[in-house]
């Protein structure tokens, strides 16, 4: 009799998953987040625990579980205990239904590396990350903290409205990919020999700063602001559950960075597989490309962080509603135009990818020729008796 | 339905694994708490007044609100971006329209000045 069936195997998936992407959460994604603000701020980081601090994340979970779980007397105490439980679900169920890779076998096993292909799959994980606003304001309003109800609240309204622009950015690819379906949407753009962010990456843009603003993550951070609302949200939390609302929050990294490969980057597809002359890369496995690169996106949110100031609560507002949602808005029905208004299945794809392409290449120029310009004037305002 | 049936026990799964931490560091820890310990984070003095007593500003209510407008909107949006290749011009046409008296109503709150901050 054969133990792992089809059933087994997915649920072993499940467990596996579910056990292995907070233990790398804890033990590679913040130390590597640590080290490397470190090395960007002229530091070293943390590099006392273990070889070159690789034992960090040890330390870090003894000390968090060992720590004193403080629940104030005034807070609501059912809802305090639940919000780091209900910040933590949506964030890692989303994980099932990423396509890591393909289908592949080991040994006399076949099996794929998704955990459940749904053909609702975009749908499903728009859905489910924006429960995770539940877990962040009522973690805020249970503490009945000001500052905390504050954080929760901002959270709240940072998150619904950057929802939108996100939804709309992946409609503008949804015109592309014709499935909702993840597996899908990696196969068509190996079809088609064509990555979805070069036809769509005003969309890639849009979706990667609200992915940026919907994970609570700088320069958006205003739900945590530690200058003015000490922390935010997560002011009284302490301990374990204080550990949770983390482990959420570098969750919900995760599954933007991976909806962002699957969706614009090809998936577990190497790069340009069709050209003869790249067909090296492929001795790296398809699990191996996914991994690089969702690395790229987790490294550009911490080069993020040590980069930009933190947006002001009424910028953020403005940047989200009155520039990304007629942005995307105005993407689709250009998108739509486009694929209409060629002949054939995919021309437009590739009309679109000039276009941006080229828009980009003017933007990026005319941005340098700014600066430049700035430059020359604020040399030019210097008085001659200051330069000696 | 067989598709869905591993997100619920994923879902299942991802909340046990907090339920279960927090209830294993329930036992390690040692806890000693005092009254002052136990006060919302402030100051250090007595609290007078407390955050669910309070007032919050209404523009917080507004933007959910709009929120709920422009997303049932975008839901609309993606059974049509799926089956966009086979409705053509018609579909464009019929996004366009309804498009456009989205376009109007989200002018009218921007001139309303709902979408302002201050």
């Amino acid at each position: 009799m054969k133990v792992l069936t089809p059933t087994v195997l997915t649920y072993l998936k499940v467990v596996i998953l579910v056990a292995v992407v907070p233990a790398i959460i804890g033990f590679v994604v913040v130390l590597a987040e640590r080290r490397l603000m470190g090395f960007m701020q002229a530091r070293l980081g943390p590099n006392r625990v273990g070889p070159k601090g690789l034992l960090q994340g040890v330390a870090d979970l003894v000390k968090l579980v060992t720590k004193e779980d403080i629940t104030p007397s005034r807070a609501e105490r059912a809802v305090y205990f639940l919000a780091p439980v209900l910040a933590v679900i949506p964030a890692l169920t989303a994980l099932a239904v990423i396509p890591f890779g393909p289908a592949i076998r080991i040994g006399k096993v076949k099996t794929t590396l998704w955990v459940t292909d749904v053909n609702i799959g975009l749908l499903f994980l728009l859905a489910i990350t924006s429960i995770g606003v539940y877990g962040i304001i009522l973690g805020g309003w249970a503490s009945n903290n000001k500052y905390s109800l504050l954080g929760g609240l901002r959270s709240a309204a940072q998150l619904v409205s950057y929802e939108v622009p996100m939804g709309l950015a992946l409609v503008s690819v949804l015109l592309m990919t014709r499935s909702l379906s993840m597996v899908e949407i990696v196969h068509r753009q190996g079809r088609l020999h064509l990555w979805f962010i070069f036809p769509g990456l005003l969309a890639f843009f849009i979706y990667f700063v609200s992915g940026v603003a919907e994970t609570n993550r700088n320069p958006f951070d205003l739900p945590e602001a530690e200058s003015e609302l000490v922390s935010g949200f997560n002011t009284e939390y302490s301990g374990v559950k204080f550990a949770f609302f983390f482990l959420g929050e570098y969750a919900a990294m995760i599954v933007i960075s991976c909806v962002a490969v699957t969706v614009f980057l090809g998936g577990w597809l190497p790069p340009f597989p069709h050209v003869a002359a790249l067909k090296f890369l492929r001795i790296l496995p398809p699990l191996g490309w996914f991994l690089i690169k969702a690395g790229l996106f987790l490294f550009g949110y911490i080069w993020f962080r040590s980069t930009f100031p933190r947006y002001r609560f009424d910028q953020l507002m403005a940047l989200g509603w009155k520039w990304l949602i007629p942005i995307s808005l105005a993407n689709i029905v250009i998108v739509a135009c486009a694929i209409l208004a060629t002949p054939g299945r995919s021309n437009g794809m590739f009309v679109l990818s000039y276009i941006f392409g080229g828009l980009f290449v003017v933007m990026f120029l005319l941005a340098k020729l700014r600066q430049k310009l700035a430059r020359r004037e604020r040399l030019a305002a210097i008085p001659a008796s200051a330069v000696e | 339905m067989s598709d869905y049936l591993p997100i619920l026990v994923f879902a299942l799964l991802a909340a046990a694994l907090p339920l279960a931490t927090i209830l294993i560091a329930r036992a390690l820890q040692s806890r000693k708490p005092n009254p002052a310990k136990l006060e919302p984070y402030e100051c250090g003095i007595e609290a007078t007044t407390f955050a669910l007593d309070t007032r919050f500003s209404v523009r917080y209510f507004l933007i959910a609100v709009l929120f709920v407008v422009f997303d049932v909107e975008t839901i609309f949006l993606f059974p049509w971006a799926v089956m966009f290749n086979r409705l053509g011009l018609f579909g464009l046409i019929e996004m366009l329209i309804f498009l456009t008296i989205l376009v109007i109503g989200y002018f009218y709150v921007w001139k309303r000045k709902a979408l302002d901050w201050a």
